[in-house]
């Protein structure tokens, strides 16, 4: 029984697990859920999709959706001058938005792959979503490279097939790199993300209430049954794709960043882009999860499963990467002064008070001093605070890829090539077009898909674990089932049983 | 409702709107199946089960459970070598592509033939900037290998499965646990197995229809 003693026992009604107590492991599932219960918030999603206010999202973000379809249709029957791009500055919005995107797609399969094999259990509410979110951002991505060649006909030139002309790509390019690294990433990341819903498509296949769903859902869920010789397997090619996806997704964000580093570029030539981009990539991913978690778990009825800690735990990831991300910033004016390199320190002062100076100071607002906030207790409780910083860092993000771009092609070596780059509609349109395709499968994912890891969610409760009876010696311990916590979160403070893995 | 009682083996009625097309008059039983609510009951079973000496049986459950693998008896499974050799093939093929297309030039093989850009005399065998397109291929086949392997050894899809027509069985991927034993079973006695289920308490037993 809950006690004035036990520490998560708060007034009785609303529970704190973002308490860490190393007597008492806060629950990850509150709201007194057994297994049933997660299944059941979870499948009411869908229920709860079927409403206006799901309709009018997915309409707004389908006409976003159509301006992405009109400006593409534009930029093919025009040519890529409806863009501002121009030289000196050939790369803006399209390489921007691209390194934008597969940027946000990273913080999923860190959610997915990297915190699995570190043993935090508390992903199991949000992988789900952080996955989709990854598929979707990649696709957004990997348009632009696609359509911002002159000729996007002959975007096949960029895959190794035997020709008519007797010509391949040249490996050597940073370029080809993107081609192999951004479609590997897409390729295994979509596995990844469907073979992880199998289980949960079959538990909707089970609680399907129409003919047309049921027959669907059994067909995408291969005829799932729960046997525990397949799930055996399926654990060891989750553990086996965790371990791939890590190495791949800081792979895919250190080759996006050598199509700058590769060059001569000063600004772009540092060796230091790798890591940073990783970080920034990972940065703006949680900012995006939490962007989306927040008013999900509100609207959706998942404050019970996506709890204070989650978003707890997420804050203070995001800004262990954000202060990785401003170490980057000092370590690139470090180096800029400390290598005497001309070129290099004349392109800083421009970048901080150049015509796009304005850029440079916004972001280390957004990126830097802003998130801040999270060292704050008060600030990761509270869900606007976390919102607007969220928010806050998205933008950063795009501003840091803008300044790193632009600023560094508008001005290079010899002034007489120095230019301005000013964005056109089309350019912002087909911005805000990508954000309606991103939206767009993303409501549709949230009306048709699972939408949590139901049975990873499962797995990680404390009803999870039970062992066998000794019966050679008797230790005094209770062979009961470990009880679900009670209505008000907390958990029976008797008999501390040692469970291996917990439910962190 | 007791859980030591057990309910009736008679099938109940189907669910119409599921099941209506499906021809019910010359159904046999396939096998048995035993619901469990806690993890602890359904490892007990599966323990006595193992040591009745059944072989044609499984566990299903609606989430991996820990520890039940031993008490089974299951094998480690041989994916991981699956996987090393979708690695070790995908870096075949990112060297063979990557050296075979930079570096030879076969003429009579035509538009085959490898095409060696000369750039500003940079070596044509440069593994080091051949390094990205050779590890993602590497990543990319082990990830096929970890997939396709799981769902081979699987051997899924099978869209067709009896249990699917058992009623109770929808929960097996929701909160219950079922140990299930086939009547191909060689050691399958429709007195003694129930018996040996009964005694591990379950909520219900029944039979399997195909």
């Amino acid at each position: 029984m809950a006690t004035i003693s036990n520490p998560l026992f708060i007034g009785g009604t609303e529970v704190d697990n973002t308490i860490d107590d190393p007597r008492q492991r806060s629950p990850l599932v509150l709201g007194g859920k057994d297994f049933k219960g997660v299944t059941d918030t979870v499948v009411a999603v869908q229920d709860k999709c079927n409403s206006l206010v799901w309709y009018v999202c997915f309409g707004i973000s389908l006409s976003l959706l159509s301006c992405l379809v009109v400006t593409l249709g534009l930029l093919f029957s025009t040519g890529v001058g409806v863009w501002g791009n121009n030289q000196p500055v050939s790369w803006a919005f399209d390489i921007i938005n691209f390194v934008f995107w597969v940027g946000i797609g990273h913080a999923g399969t860190l959610i997915s792959a990297i915190l699995f094999l570190f043993r935090q259990n508390w992903r199991t509410s949000i992988n789900r979503f952080a996955e989709s979110m990854t598929i979707f951002a990649v696709i957004c991505a990997a348009m632009y490279p696609g359509v911002h060649i002159g000729r996007p006909w002959l975007a096949y030139w960029l895959f190794p097939i035997p020709n008519q002309m007797g010509m391949w790509p040249q490996f050597r390019s940073p370029l080809m790199w993107d081609v192999f690294a951004v479609g590997t990433y897409f390729t295994v990341s979509t596995l990844f993300w469907y073979v992880g819903m199998i289980p949960d498509i079959a538990t909707l296949r089970d609680r399907a209430k129409t003919r047309v769903s049921y027959f669907i859902y059994s067909l995408l869920s291969f005829g799932w049954t729960g046997s525990v010789r397949h799930w055996h397997r399926y654990e060891r090619m989750y553990l086996l794709l965790c371990a791939l996806s890590t190495p791949l997704v800081l792979s895919v964000h250190s080759v996006v960043s050598f199509d700058f580093a590769t060059s001569q570029l000063p600004g772009w030539h540092t060796t230091f882009f790798p890591p940073y981009f990783v970080a920034g990539a990972v940065y703006g991913g949680f900012a995006m999860v939490l962007t989306l978690a927040i008013p999900c778990r509100q609207w959706l009825g998942l404050k019970d499963l996506i709890t204070m800690r989650h978003i707890d735990n997420m804050c203070k990831v995001m800004l262990g990467v954000g202060m990785i991300v401003a170490f980057a910033y000092c370590v690139e004016l470090w180096v800029a002064w400390y290598s005497h390199y001309h070129y290099e320190q004349t392109h800083f002062l421009n970048r901080a008070f150049g015509p796009y100076g304005w850029a440079f100071m916004s972001l280390f607002v957004c990126n830097v001093f802003v998130p801040q906030l999270l060292w704050f207790k008060w600030a990761r409780s509270n869900l606007i605070v976390v919102f607007i910083v969220a928010n806050f860092i998205n933008v950063g993000m795009w501003l840091e890829r803008f300044v790193i771009i632009v600023t560094s092609l508008h001005r290079d070596f010899i002034p007489g090539s120095w230019g301005n780059y000013y964005p056109t509609p089309v350019d912002l349109f087909m911005f805000l077009g990508s954000f309606g395709l991103f939206f767009t499968l993303f409501f549709l994912f949230l009306r048709f898909l699972p939408v949590m890891a139901m049975a990873e969610i499962k797995s990680v409760m404390p009803q999870a674990h039970g062992h066998l009876p000794h019966d050679d010696h008797d230790d005094g311990h209770s062979h009961e089932d470990p009880k679900p916590a009670l209505a008000n979160g907390s958990t029976p403070a008797e008999d501390p049983k040692p469970w291996r893995g917990g439910n962190w | 409702m007791s859980t030591a009682t057990l309910e009736t083996e008679v099938r109940l009625v189907r669910d119409p709107s599921i099941d209506a097309s499906i021809d019910i008059e010359q159904s046999e039983t396939v096998a048995v199946l035993a619901e469990y609510d806690t993890v602890t009951a359904v490892m007990i079973a599966a323990d006595k089960v193992r040591k009745a000496g059944y072989s044609r049986w499984d566990v299903h459950s609606p989430f991996p459970i820990h520890g039940i693998d031993p008490i089974i008896g299951i094998k480690p499974t041989i994916l991981p070598w699956i996987v090393l050799a979708g690695g070790t093939f995908g870096m075949l093929a990112g060297l063979f592509l990557t050296i075979y297309t930079m570096a030879t030039e076969i003429e009579s093989l035509g538009q085959f033939s490898g095409y060696p850009y000369l750039i500003s005399g940079k070596p044509l065998l440069s593994l080091p900037a051949y390094i990205p397109p050779i590890f993602e291929l590497t990543i990319l086949f082990s990830a096929f290998g970890a997939v396709f392997g799981m769902l081979l050894l699987n051997n899924l899809p099978m869209l067709y499965n009896p249990l699917f027509r058992n009623h109770r069985f929808k929960r097996a991927t929701d909160d219950r646990f079922f140990v299930v034993i086939e009547t191909a079973d060689p050691k399958f006695d429709e007195y003694e197995t129930v018996k040996l289920l009964r005694s591990t308490k379950p909520l219900a037993i029944e039979r399997v229809e195909d």
